[in-house]
């Protein structure tokens, strides 16, 4: 019966299987736990992290021994693959995981009604997903991928019982994430139906054989890309996330803003290979409408939010928007970079979302780092004087907004200026405009929050009780996006290397 | 038209009518013995496709547990005890229908003989449910795994949510009880008999002061 099966590999899917073996064991471990606070859980939570960058680090290194910059493993019948886009994603999960846990622990402490031990295995789970997702090559295990991720974070954001807001944006989560997974799936199911695999790699390959299915193929299209932009908070799929932002509790909304940006980027660059081929049309139009809409909702609405939580929610709508226009322009205009590729456009748009996805941990890091027992500090108001509170934290403060506003010295200046430059190249005159107004227009909020810290004066007063570790971290965070800022270079290259061999798995090569 | 297509005809037409009456019944029960035969319908297609283990575990799993236990749940809301008993003779016609439709179905499928013919050339002798099985563990393991991650992730999350400390039993311990001293639960607090109301210079004007 199995005589044609042959073991697969297990050695790419290290990381995952130790992350996997350590969470079932930290969650039995829990059960023995007894204090609430959950020191034990969440030292075991933190190192089950590092060993797993310690494992991707070993792979990258022996990759790299025996081979050249672009390798790719495959495995489990081409549904794992592990590429240099695979392991830098990975590494940078871990790294926003494990940073926010460390903001999210004095907020959990100082709550009771939140079950600590479940909320880190949880979260252990949740970057599982990630994984999953940013190393999948198959519908399937893309879609599991992102079940269990969002299944994690449904339960993360719900956890706080007492709290009815919590409660409510787990709900709306809910609904709307399962919605967007059934379109997801119809999206899936006609493309299979369109070529008989599930693989992308296959699919990319049977595509450009599929023109007598073009209607099947651009429906599944359709929802494929409805589904996605439901994921990533793209207008007009956008509603849940400032509920979600607002009324989940702090460290949940940081959980969600963050790591699972960097998976749906993964998702989104091996999704993008399929309109590469035959149905590069179909896609632009559809990408061109929700950048442009995403970034006008979000900087328009973002203006009259008075909750520093749901303005950042918006801001993060319309971050996604701008992301997307490096993706777009790749889609439009293959021919238009030397030699038909078109990977430095997806490597822009790589580097905007990790920028983004430091800058919002660091952003949310601060507001953690301000709230204490029975206050959340998440309003415009508690921001209102800042400096004469804490000239350090709102210099930290003072740093990310100007970096996600795009002020010329900082990193989320330089991604702003590469996705620009490359929309203005590819010939799109009127997106680059529309893309410099919605940037001056967002630019306004962000700085409104400078202006409070630096000019008016408190009206919050209490003490801030951020721990020592802690308020370290975000500094170092900061320092991180300032290294970026001044090196953007370093992390450009990275991008390069890992699109680039991210497009060759893609194309086949490697098979 | 040949068989086949009858039957599918048959079935498409009450599956849209069943999925039709489970979202215009304004009765909640009737809602969910409609969605029991959709669910029943879907399997009978299902099995027109030679999906026979699909067919299988949606009746089983569907319809035999989660649509009861949904069913219950639903009677549940409604917990006035001689209102169902009323309602029982009141369904009783509708869930006979919907139970002779079902045994009427069934035996379309499964009696007809030119079933038998329309195998997909290959696959003969392998069973449906033994190449499932197969797959499942071989060649889309991964996936297999996952999908028990996601279920994991459910348990998790819905103990999480849900448990909320363990539950004092409310036993009394004689002995305890025998043991207890009179200081255990009565504290005697020493009060003046009446307090002294201060003289009224300052006190606060009532609704009969002179204006």
């Amino acid at each position: 019966m199995f005589d044609r099966f042959v073991i697969p590999s297990f050695a790419p899917a290290i990381p995952e299987i130790f992350l996997l073996v350590m969470a079932c064991l930290i969650l039995l471990l829990d059960l023995a736990v007894k204090s609430p606070r959950r020191s034990v859980t969440f030292a075991l939570t933190q190192l089950t992290l590092l060993g797993c960058a310690v494992i991707t680090l070993y792979q990258v290194k022996l990759s790299l021994a025996d081979a050249t910059m672009f390798y790719a493993e495959r495995t489990f019948g081409g549904m794992f693959v592990r590429d240099p886009l695979a392991d830098f994603l990975k590494l940078l999960t871990y790294l926003a995981v494990s940073l926010t846990l460390f903001y999210s622990r004095a907020y959990l402490n100082a709550r009771a009604a939140i079950p600590k031990g479940e909320y880190f295995v949880l979260a252990l789970f949740a970057t599982l997903g990630m994984m999953v997702m940013i190393s999948g090559n198959h519908f399937l295990v893309l879609y599991l991928g992102l079940e269990i991720l969002s299944l994690s974070l449904y339960a993360m954001i719900a956890m706080n019982r007492d709290c009815p807001t919590a409660t409510e944006a787990a709900m709306k989560y809910f609904v709307l994430g399962a919605l967007a997974s059934g379109l997801l799936l119809y999206g899936m199911s006609m493309l299979y139906g369109a070529t008989g695999s599930l693989e992308l790699t296959d699919i990319t390959n049977l595509l450009p054989f599929r023109q007598h299915d073009r209607t099947l193929i651009v429906f599944g299209i359709v929802f494929l890309v409805a589904g996605l932009a439901f994921k990533l908070g793209l207008a007009p799929f956008h509603m849940w996330i400032p509920d979600v932002y607002h009324g989940a509790p702090t460290p949940a909304a940081l959980f969600v803003a963050a790591a699972p940006k960097l998976a749906a980027f993964a998702v989104l660059m091996r999704l993008l290979v399929l309109g590469q081929t035959a149905f590069a049309d179909d896609w632009q139009s559809m990408l061109i409408l929700l950048a442009v809409l995403s970034m006008l909702v979000g900087n328009v609405i973002a203006i009259a939010q008075t909750n520093i939580k749901r303005m950042l929610a918006y801001s993060a709508i319309s971050h996604m928007g701008f992301m997307l226009l490096g993706i777009v322009t790749g889609v439009v205009s293959p021919e238009r970079f030397e030699g038909g590729d078109n990977f430095p456009v997806y490597s822009f748009a790589m580097f905007y979302a990790v920028s983004y996805v430091l800058t919002t941990l660091a952003a949310f890091g601060v507001i953690l780092l301000l709230s204490r027992a029975g206050f959340e500090s998440d309003t415009l108001e508690d921001f209102k004087g800042l400096n004469r509170r804490s000239p350090w934290l709102a210099a930290l403060m003072l740093v990310l907004m100007f970096s996600m506003a795009g002020v010329p010295p900082f990193v989320g200046f330089f991604a702003k200026f590469f996705v620009w430059e490359a929309v203005m190249e590819a010939g799109y005159v009127w997106l680059a405009l529309a893309a410099l107004l919605f940037s001056l227009i967002g630019a306004f909020y962000y700085l409104r929050v400078v202006w409070y810290m630096y000019f008016e004066a408190p009206v919050e007063t209490g003490p801030i009780v951020g721990g020592r570790l802690a308020t370290t971290l975000v500094s170092g965070n900061v320092a991180l996006i300032l290294l970026l800022s001044l090196f953007p270079k370093f992390l450009l290259d990275i991008s390069l290397i890992c699109v680039y061999g991210a497009m060759q798995v893609a194309a086949g090569a490697f098979h | 038209m040949d068989f086949k297509t009858f039957v599918f005809f048959f079935l498409a037409a009450i599956l849209t009518f069943a999925a039709l009456r489970v979202i215009t019944a304004r009765n909640p029960v009737h809602a969910v013995l409609n969605l029991i035969l959709a669910f029943f319908t879907a399997a009978g297609v299902w099995l027109l496709l030679e999906a026979e283990f699909l067919a299988m575990v949606l009746v089983m799993v569907y319809i035999g547990a989660v649509m009861v236990l949904f069913l219950f749940v639903v009677m549940m809301l409604d917990i006035d005890i001689d209102k169902l008993r009323q309602g029982f003779w009141r369904y009783l016609p509708l869930g006979a229908v919907i139970g002779i439709l079902m045994v009427i179905e069934m035996g379309m499928v499964l009696g007809s003989r030119y079933f038998r013919s329309l195998r997909i050339g290959g696959v003969e002798t392998a069973s449906n449910t033994r190449e499932l099985g197969r797959l499942l563990v071989t060649e889309y393991v991964y996936p297999f795994e996952l999908a028990a991650v996601v279920l994991l992730v459910a348990i998790i999350a819905a103990v999480a949510l849900t448990f909320r400390g363990k539950k004092r039993s409310r036993s009394s311990d004689p002995a305890d009880q025998m043991r207890v001293q009179a200081a255990d639960r009565l504290r005697i607090v020493q009060m003046p008999v009446e307090r002294e109301t201060p003289p009224d210079a300052d006190s606060p004007p009532s609704h009969h002061s002179p204006a």
